[in-house]
């Protein structure tokens, strides 16, 4: 295990993985408890408020942003299994409070000591070896880094070690990994036919990798991707990091 | 101005999707331009370029913080060494500066190399108004000119046309039998051309760049016709943006570095040519007059802004078209106006108003990729956030992108996410939906295990849904499942 031990670290388990994939968040949970962090979980959170941030409406965005600096004022880590509102809470809360000394002095607190859920592995409990969770997959995986991990918080080597060091599993190369996959939040349903096309790219290069499974570390583009995988009838999967991980959910 | 089309941003850019014969050419941006640009900055080792990056930003970034200092210095510059400078608030007094100047010398042919301020500018209707014959000597230029259209990109104004389409457009347009060799309609034009550069009185070009410490204006190019179109006429009139003024010739070097590499992976172009001021009384040749004209046109607001002046730091290499996913699949006529791609998202809306381009900075994923490419690392991504942040909030209407539904739901988004209780009631509506859907008749909605939406009833999910699945809603949230299994679980 780590040598670190005695860790707490609290769950910002994100409003997607709360309403629509909450086994994404019983795996996290599972995974840090195995690497002897004492996991908590605010009841009172809700969302980091990035969809009404990136639509411009930052008196709505503040509003949330608020929440969330109050809920984890007192943590001592918080793990947030998406590079995406992981972003939202340590780069945009900074540019959201900018004008405000007090609100802001909070958000660079809060954002110290925020990270995305692979990054907290890698950096603050310096696993980079998935045996140390027990982990083990039968299978080929591809890996899709979301963009807001991959370019707002520099996150770009630590999934990859952690995923395609699981013992059993088989790493197929993604073509256009970097590429965004065309989610983009509001983006998707304002401009469907555009993002319609980002998603059709997306998919070719994964059924072309061989992948049996696709693993991201943020379920919005894989509700994208594995939602148009979907419909077209494809069976390959989408998988948290975390749950490949967690060697109870497979 | 030209035209301005940027409200049809949703129209043209569906039926560009639409258009397979776009998607084919717009698939050179990536694998030509983008491979290119990746490769120059391999030899050179990302390291390295990480430096020069940094170096063109600093020097962009102090440039434009002392505009008035470097603009008067440039103004001195061409003074002394016999050239005008004009300055013009708008397009109307740019084209007259040059209307003005065609009609008192008489000009009866000019010749112009790539600018994309004229093409802002509208110039050339104007001189054709007052009776001079306009060619467009850059071979990109001159096909769209032939064509009657405007460019779809910043560096290859005719990206979208493949050669079939410009093999057919030289058989109409000059009469000649179609032949869609490359050479061979390249050798054409260029006999067209080289006799209207012999005809031609006076000479228009764009500027790269202008060093204030000399007077110097700079083009880079790889064909050759900016350096007949600046030097053969008796008159050469240069016509840039304001914010293209740097310093010194030391800094020009840092821009010869990071521009060409950018544009088109080249290490340098083909031609790089320094123009200071007219011909000397000891030159063979060139032109007896040199005018450069400065325009503003908008660009004092991105200056007075200080969340939106670093666009003026762009050196309109189109690195981030080339990246932008965006870009790739609907080309840059969608856009609506002279500037595509993630920066004319930009420069649009600060140019000719956030009124007329409040679309354009929604269209994006934000996915960052420009950023990370741009040579002087221009912050797009916050700079349509901070757009998106103008267009939301503004107190005119006219303003606003989002319409009075999506205000509401922004609104009711807000409320809901602030509030657990109401957020619990709201999952247990959308369950109870999930459920009561199988009784309604000739309504199904949902996939036969019930995982999954098909074919959402009501917008905005009724769009997702249109090529996409949408998972339902689980039988627990993760809270529900914290308090049941989890939250005593702390081994």
């Amino acid at each position: 295990m780590t040598q670190d031990a005695n860790i707490t670290a609290d769950l910002f388990v994100t409003c997607i993985v709360d309403q629509l994939y909450p086994e994404v968040g019983v795996s996290v949970v599972k995974v840090l408890r195995r690497l002897d962090v004492a996991v908590g979980f605010p009841q009172e959170q809700t969302c980091c408020g990035q969809p009404v941030y990136n639509t411009g409406f930052n008196k709505e965005a503040r509003k949330l942003a608020k929440r969330v600096l109050e809920q984890f004022r007192d943590s001592e880590y918080v793990v947030v299994p998406s590079g995406s509102c992981a972003a939202t809470l340590r780069v945009f809360y900074l540019e959201l409070f900018s004008d405000d000394p007090e609100l802001l002095s909070e958000a660079k607190a809060l954002a110290a000591k925020t990270f995305e859920f692979s990054e907290f592995l890698v950096k603050v409990l310096k696993v980079e070896d998935a045996a140390a969770c027990g982990a083990t997959h039968q299978g080929t995986a591809a890996y899709h880094p979301s963009c807001h991990q991959l370019r707002e918080l520099g996150v770009k080597s630590e999934p990859k070690k952690l995923l395609f060091s699981v013992p059993g599993l088989e790493e197929k190369e993604l073509e256009g990994a970097e590429v965004c996959c065309g989610f983009g939040g509001a983006f998707s349903v304002k401009f469907p036919h555009i993002s319609e096309g980002m998603v059709a790219d997306k998919i070719a290069n994964v059924q072309a990798s061989g992948a049996e499974t696709l693993v991201s570390c943020d379920m919005s583009c894989l509700m994208n991707i594995g939602g148009a995988l979907n419909r077209q009838g494809s069976d390959v999967k989408v998988r948290h990091l975390a749950q490949i991980l967690d060697p109870d959910s497979q | 101005m030209p035209e301005i089309k940027t409200e049809q941003f949703f129209a043209a850019s569906a039926a560009a999707m639409k258009n397979p014969k776009l998607r084919r050419a717009l698939d050179r941006v990536g694998s030509g331009f983008d491979v290119a640009r990746i490769s120059a900055i391999d030899e050179v080792t990302p390291e390295v370029w990480e430096q020069w990056r940094q170096q063109g930003r600093d020097i962009k970034v102090h440039t434009i913080e002392h505009l008035d200092y470097y603009l008067d210095l440039l103004y001195t510059n061409v003074t002394a060494a016999g050239g005008q400078l004009h300055f013009a608030n708008d397009a109307s007094q740019a084209n007259e500066i040059v209307a003005h100047i065609a009609r008192t010398r008489n000009v009866k042919v000019a010749t112009k190399s790539k600018s994309m301020v004229s093409e802002e500018l509208e110039l050339n209707p104007v001189l054709e108004a007052i009776g001079v014959e306009v060619w467009e000597t850059d071979l990109g230029e001159y096909i769209i000119q032939l064509a009657k259209e405007t460019p779809s990109h910043l560096v290859a104004p005719a990206l979208h046309k493949s050669k079939e389409d410009v093999a057919e457009l030289f058989t109409e347009k000059l009469g000649i039998p179609y032949d869609e060799d490359i050479f061979h309609m390249a050798a054409t034009a260029r006999t067209v051309l080289r006799d209207k550069f012999m005809e031609a009185d006076l000479g228009i070009s764009g500027a790269n760049f202008v060093v204030a410490e000399t007077g110097t204006l700079v083009i880079i190019t790889n064909e050759g016709n900016g350096r007949l179109c600046t030097s053969a006429p008796r008159i050469h009139i240069g016509i840039t943006g304001m914010e293209k003024v740097i310093p010194s010739m030391q800094d020009l070097a840092v821009f010869l570095r990071l521009l060409p590499r950018s544009a088109t992976g080249q290490r340098i172009t083909s031609y790089v040519s320094m123009i200071t001021g007219p011909r000397r009384s000891d030159d063979e040749d060139g032109p007896e007059e040199f005018h450069l004209v400065l325009v503003d046109n908008g660009r004092s607001r991105m200056l007075a802004d200080p969340a939106l002046r670093e666009a003026l730091n762009c050196i309109r290499c189109g690195a981030c078209l080339n990246i932008c996913p965006v870009y790739q699949r609907i080309g840059g006529h969608a856009y609506g106006w002279v500037y595509p791609g993630p920066i004319g998202a930009v420069v649009s809306p600060m140019l000719i108003g956030l009124k007329q381009a409040k679309e354009l900075p929604q269209a994006s994923s934000l996915c960052g990729a420009c950023r990370e490419v741009c040579p002087v690392k221009i912050d797009i991504p916050r700079m349509l956030l901070d757009l998106r942040h103008k267009s939301a909030e503004s107190p005119d209407k006219s303003q606003r992108s989002a319409k009075a539904a999506e205000r509401t739901v922004a609104r009711l988004y807000a409320m809901l996410m602030s509030s657990p209780r109401l957020l619990r009631l709201a999952v247990r509506c959308g369950r109870f939906l999930q459920k009561a859907e199988r009784f309604i008749p000739f309504f199904s909605p949902l996939s036969k295990d019930g995982k999954w939406i098909k074919n959402a009833p009501l917008p905005p999910l009724s769009k997702w849904t249109r090529s996409r699945d949408l998972p339902t809603l689980p039988k627990q949230t993760f809270h529900e499942v914290w308090q049941k299994e989890l939250s005593r679980d702390d081994s």
